[in-house]
């Protein structure tokens, strides 16, 4: 295993103390530490301001909740808010919602910051002048009206779009404004499956997948769990198949689903499958033509010797579950694979049980690479005369051989309608401050076709409108406000379908709501085309031949800054990526056989140890002539002989000198060009001199011998064939030299449990902590130096046994574990961590000291400490934020998970404040809350009932660490695994 | 080898023990004097506000109900400081050409609030609920005195944590009947000790162990 070399000095070379000046320095601060603790009075004058009509809804100090809803990458997910007093301060999921059953990635959860962001743009600008919406609208609309006639046209660039009042919106603007062209853009794209539809069915599809129905899965390279739409109800679905939760009893009785992966890079799906393959990117075609082969999908007897047995096992699992099964293709693979995927389900009887075809969701399904080289060719020849862009960074993120932003330049008027700044706002003439969406008014639909209202929880802060008051400001010269274009479009809706209730009711129902009832896409019938077979390529094996020693570039999207769009969101930088841990920046990913033939050596711990920073060497990387210069990162599970780089790092910075925070990371765009979006062959790697720090929170991948993921199979389980872990807390507790707390049953005594089976290590739970819970962000200096502040991580280990079911990894969230013999509470010389009286590790700030012993006796490591203020307490608009339930911490104080305690307190004071008993389930911690496959549940152990306890009791179930005799509260289960009994260990 | 010291320094080194012991006694007693004067705490003093109100005249001589300006106290931790437009349901009858009231009608027709300065002050690491104490039997008058008898409105415990412990580690002392709550003259009996005991099992008021968590209050 690769970085397992002793942690070099924490002190850098250059920094020496004498003792004379280290004693200064210790007594100085002694004293200093003395005199700051000590007020004058108690707390700092306060001032109550209260409102001189204060609205019904409101009322200071109580939290409410309003419906709404966020477009992200295509679909729209239902979200409930809570505010207060007027400032939205958390997002939660709308269970009322299909795409979200309740739960939140951590985009949805991050956007919340995005809308405090002090950079924000905050007025109308024109190339970085001050100006006013109507000066803007008038030169615009009248360069419009000017261009009508002569050569040159107007033209609208937008990201995806699925609001159906935006798209009537649009298109009243081409009608108003003859000649005008609609383009499309986003840089993570579905371009080659849409191509496949073309070929296929004659037309653009979506699909909706059943997973609840599936027995059995087959994934090309598809991240259903993670990323791409209805991407949380996927989880869920699936997740609920791989459950098990029998008891100890009838263990046989258990059942589970199959997940098979093919796969270039290291997914969330390809961690939790059954049987993984990593192969090159080239091959995913060929390995799933074998298997349409062997279905008798495609005539033709290819023989892989290889993978032969993995092939035949996986076709012959498909053969058996018949009308049970699915075959999911991910975005990034080829027309091939795609069209390979339809035939499979088709043949198979999936299509109408397992999936449904439904018109596209997206109202301008065309190809985006095809639309942005369409609308470059014209900026070339001059024939755009006004440039119209809506969201998105295209300067940023166009294919580097389109030149995009050096022909932006040449466009006579350009316009960009955006949250912030960007790359392409500083390319344009004018600058549009758009509304977040919690500001604005608007809709969206989500993955299935279900529409939801986007209502605003806040007037704008800044002088912005929404693109829909952009467009139909532009378009109409209409000034209306979005709430009315919005109505507009829905009583139109509510004409044509009316169902015996009045608009108004209609109206707020949806709004309460947070979905309108009855918008699911209804089933489209499409059927195979017949002769597709045409469209797969001829010779995959001579092709394969030649090529078989060439290094390939594999881009992706970064897991937590996606396409570059969320760069700018402290929560998500610091957010440490699934598989790598890296935060702050990305690397060139290589599996460590191809670093081991490129040369390239593992690097060396930088200050901050394994849960630190790391020196990595630095390449370059060239492809048809394009550079780059990137950081190495090892990752073992990728496909040997690529090179796989996460987009939406390294953005420019738009300061003439000094340090912007955001311009982390390499950018990788520059090697991606049109007709290669995804994988780049020939690509050369070179070394460089010199090394980059990254930060990067989990360096070690090993378990050692620890074994802090338990992992069994189906059968063992079935079989009983699990070690004893009870038997190994229970044996502990009797060992104990301190008296055991009682916790008599009226009273609560609150535990969680976590299914390591189903965590998908999305990471949404890690930034709901953050909001929830005020944490704050500390760099990337000081994560390289092991101080990250999250309460919650995700650890990943990859087994020592690694390839006996192909997948390999494992995910395992740890917040704190509430021990009962805490070790930190005995250390502490001043009690400011202590246990309450219903169970939990209470971590009392005001008492902290900071002498830092109670983090240095917890074997979970899951303390923080304040080395710095880190918490923001000066800018006003971020303040905004802050959860007023929960102290901002500032320097000197240790913290740690509390199980939400604001929220355990709240619950308790309202069921006493009813006179009736806490039910359970009615706490739900905020990661709990925003999980969106029930790994995470919380609860009181003395009522027997409660799924806490009952989850307790699965013969799975084990306590990390629990041969210390720390009587953790928080528990897991281990994690099952279903390999199929033909393809051995 | 003489002697480096005279033999008076062995009194001197006495002396000056003594007195250093005295010194640091001393100052640990000042301190602890200081904390809890009300320079310390705040208590006991008028804070000037934009309207002198009178708890005195409202809520003793007029006998108006608590709950009538703090709405949110049975049901929420702020126990709501009101609008304008609640002074002004009387006042804009009542008293409309006084030039006390004057910021308070020019706040109601410019529609800017009146900035009232806070009385009782709790650190930001102190969450407090009046909600729950309302419905365990605790009294207005049990933390905020005689309301009904403040011209002018001040804090009178000390807010210290001792002082809030105090009722934590023995809370039948403090409970009331519920009903008795808002009320300003109601004084606890000679039976207040099985009364309290009584309605605080009544009440499901928890016992010492739970009430004096850290977290019950610090978050």
């Amino acid at each position: 295993m690769m970085h397992e070399d002793a942690p070099s000095s924490p002190f850098p070379a250059n920094d020496e103390y004498d003792r004379r000046r280290f004693l200064r320095l210790m007594a100085a601060s002694l004293a200093m530490a003395g005199v700051g603790g000590c007020s004058v009075q108690p707390a700092p004058p306060e001032q109550i301001i209260p409102y001189v009509h204060q609205p019904g809804e409101v009322t200071p100090g109580k939290p409410s909740f309003y419906a709404t809803s966020m477009t992200f990458g295509g679909s729209s997910v239902g979200l409930l808010v809570e505010s207060r007093t007027g400032r939205p301060i958390k997002i939660e999921g709308n269970p009322n919602h299909p795409a979200s059953l309740g739960a939140t990635d951590p985009f949805h959860q991050a956007s919340i910051l995005t809308l405090y962001d002090p950079e924000r743009a905050k007025t109308v600008t024109r190339l970085g002048m001050t100006r006013t919406w109507d000066e803007a609208l008038s030169e615009i609309t009248r360069a419009i009206r000017d261009q009508q006639g002569a050569a040159g046209s107007a033209r609208l660039l937008s990201e995806t779009i699925v609001s159906p009042t935006l798209g009537v919106q649009i298109q009243a603007f081409l009608k108003a404004v003859p000649g005008t062209k609609w383009h499309v853009y986003e840089p993570i794209h579905r371009d080659l499956a849409r191509r496949a539809q073309q070929l296929a069915f004659g037309r653009a599809v979506d699909i909706v997948y059943n997973f609840s129905k599936a027995d059995v899965v087959l994934s090309l390279e598809s991240d259903f769990l993670q990323c791409g739409l209805g991407n949380l109800r996927y989880a869920s679905d699936f997740m609920n198949r791989r459950r098990v939760r029998t008891g100890l009893r009838d263990t046989a009785s258990a059942r589970m689903n199959r997940l098979y992966v093919i796969e270039t890079g290291v997914s969330a799906t390809g961690v939790k499958a059954d049987h993984r393959l990593a192969v090159r990117a080239r091959e995913v075609e060929r390995l799933a033509r074998s298997i349409a082969a062997r279905l008798g999908v495609v005539k033709e007897s290819q023989q892989d010797l290889h993978y032969d047995k993995w092939v035949s096992a996986a076709a012959k699992d498909l053969q058996m579950h018949q009308g049970r099964s699915l075959v999911v293709a991910g975005e990034r693979q080829s027309k091939e694979v795609h069209l390979l995927a339809y035939a499979l389900n088709e043949s198979l009887g999936n299509v109408g049980r397992t999936l449904h075809y439904i018109d596209p969701v997206d109202l301008q399904p065309a190809e985006r690479t095809g639309s942005l080289v369409e609308l470059v060719a014209d900026m070339k020849q001059g024939c755009v005369s006004v440039l119209i862009m809506l969201g998105g960074n295209p300067a940023y993120t166009a294919p580097a051989d389109l030149n995009f932003a050096e022909y932006l330049q040449k466009v006579p008027l350009s316009v960009h309608h955006s949250l912030a700044l960007n790359e392409t706002s500083y390319r344009s003439h004018w600058h549009l401050p758009e509304s977040h969406y919690l500001e604005a008014w608007g809709d969206g639909r989500a993955y299935d076709g279900t529409a939801s209202l986007v209502q605003p929880l806040i007037e704008p802060l800044y002088s912005s409108r929404s693109a829909i008051e952009v467009v139909a400001a532009i378009g109409q010269a209409l000034s209306t406000p979005g709430r009315e274009l919005v109505r507009d479009y829905w009583r139109q809706y509510w004409q044509e379908h009316r169902r015996g209730e009045s608009f108004r009711q209609f109206w707020e129902r949806s709004l309460h709501d947070g979905v309108i009832a009855g918008t699911a896409s209804k089933p489209s019938e499409v059927k195979l085309k017949d002769g597709w077979q045409r469209h797969l390529s001829k010779s995959l094996s001579e092709q394969h031949e030649d090529r078989a020693s060439e290094l390939d570039l594999v881009f992706q999207p970064d897991p937590t800054v996606w396409d570059g769009s969320w760069a700018t969101n402290a929560w998500l930088q610091e957010l440490p990526k699934p598989l790598t841990k890296i935060c702050w920046g990305n690397a060139a990913m290589m599996s460590p056989d191809t670093a081991r033939r490129l040369g390239i050596a593992a690097g060396a711990y930088a200050h901050g140890g394994e849960r630190g920073g790391y020196h990595m060497p630095l390449v370059e990387l060239a492809v048809n002539g394009r550079t780059v210069h990137a950081p190495t990162w090892i990752l073992p599970g990728l496909a040997d002989q690529t090179v796989v780089v996460y987009l939406g790092n390294g953005r420019e910075s738009p300061l003439a000198k000094g340090e912007w925070p955001w311009a982390v990371g390499f950018n990788a765009y520059p090697l991606r060009t049109t007709d290669r979006p995804w994988v780049a062959a020939g690509l050369r790697v070179s070394q460089l001199d010199g090394s980059e720090v990254i930060a990067c929170t989990q360096c070690l991948y090993s378990m050692k011998d620890r074994e802090p993921v338990k992992s069994y199979t189906l059968s063992q389980y079935r079989q009983k064939d699990l070690p004893a872990h009870h038997s190994e807390m229970e044996r502990a507790l009797e060992e104990s030299l301190y008296e055991p707390f009682q916790y008599p049953p009226p009273q609560h005594k609150w535990g969680m449990i976590i299914d390591v089976s189903t965590c998908v290590g999305c990471h949404a739970c890690v930034v709901a902590c953050q909001a929830e819970n005020n944490i704050p962000v500390v760099g990337k200096r000081e994560v390289a130096f092991g101080r990250s502040m999250h309460w919650l991580r995700i650890d990943r280990y990859l087994s020592e046994s690694a390839d006996q079911y192909g997948a390999c990894y494992h995910f395992q969230p740890v917040p704190c574990m509430h021990c009962e013999h805490a070790p930190c509470e005995y250390v502490c010389p001043v009690a400011a961590t202590v246990h309450s009286a219903d169970g939990l590790n209470d971590m009392i700030y005001n008492r902290c000291v900071g002498t830092r012993f109670c983090s240095n006796n917890c074997p979970y490591k899951v303390r923080r400490f304040n080395f710095f203020a880190y918490a923001d307490f000066d800018t006003p608009v971020r303040r905004l934020q802050y959860n007023p339930e929960v102290t901002v911490r500032s320097r000197g104080v240790m913290e740690k998970c509390t199980y939400c305690v604001q929220r355990i307190r709240r619950a308790e004071v309202d069921s006493q404040i009813r006179r009736r008993p806490l039910r359970d389930a009615e706490i739900l911690t905020a990661c709990q809350a925003a999980c969106p496959v029930d790994a995470i549940v919380f609860g009181d152990l003395n009522n027997q009932h409660s799924k806490v306890a009952r989850w307790k009791q699965q013969p799975h179930h084990y306590g990390l660490l629990a041969e210390l005799n720390t009587q953790p509260r928080t528990t897991y289960l281990a994690e099952l695994r279903n390999p199929n009994p033909e393809l051995p260990g | 080898m003489p002697q480096i010291f005279p033999r008076v320094s062995n009194m001197l080194a006495r002396v000056g023990l003594l007195a250093g012991l005295l010194l640091l006694a001393t100052f640990a007693w000042g301190s602890l004097v200081y904390t809890r004067s009300s320079y310390g705490t705040g208590r006991y003093i008028r804070v000037v506000q934009p309207i002198p109100f009178s708890h005195q005249h409202h809520a003793g001589i007029l006998g108006i109900d608590c709950r009538y300006c703090h709405t949110s106290v049975e049901y929420l931790p702020f126990a709501g400081i009101p609008p304008t437009k609640t002074c002004m349901n009387c006042h804009s009858q009542i008293w409309v050409g006084s030039s006390t009231l004057a910021p308070v009608r020019e706040s109601y027709r410019n529609d800017r609030s009146l900035l009232w300065h806070r009385v009782y002050n709790l650190p930001g690491f102190v969450y407090f609920e009046h909600s729950i104490h309302v419905q365990k039997g605790i009294g207005c008058s049990s933390c905020h005195g005689r309301v009904d008898r403040m011209p002018l409105i001040y804090q009178a415990p000390s807010l210290l944590m001792e002082w809030c412990l105090d009722c934590h580690r023995d809370p039948a002392r403090h409970v009331r009947p519920r009903k008795e709550v808002f009320n300003m003259q109601y004084e606890a009996g000679e039976n207040q000790k099985e009364l309290g005991i009584r309605l605080a099992r009544e009440y499901g008021v928890r016992d010492p162990f739970h009430l004096t968590s850290c977290s019950i209050c610090h978050r």
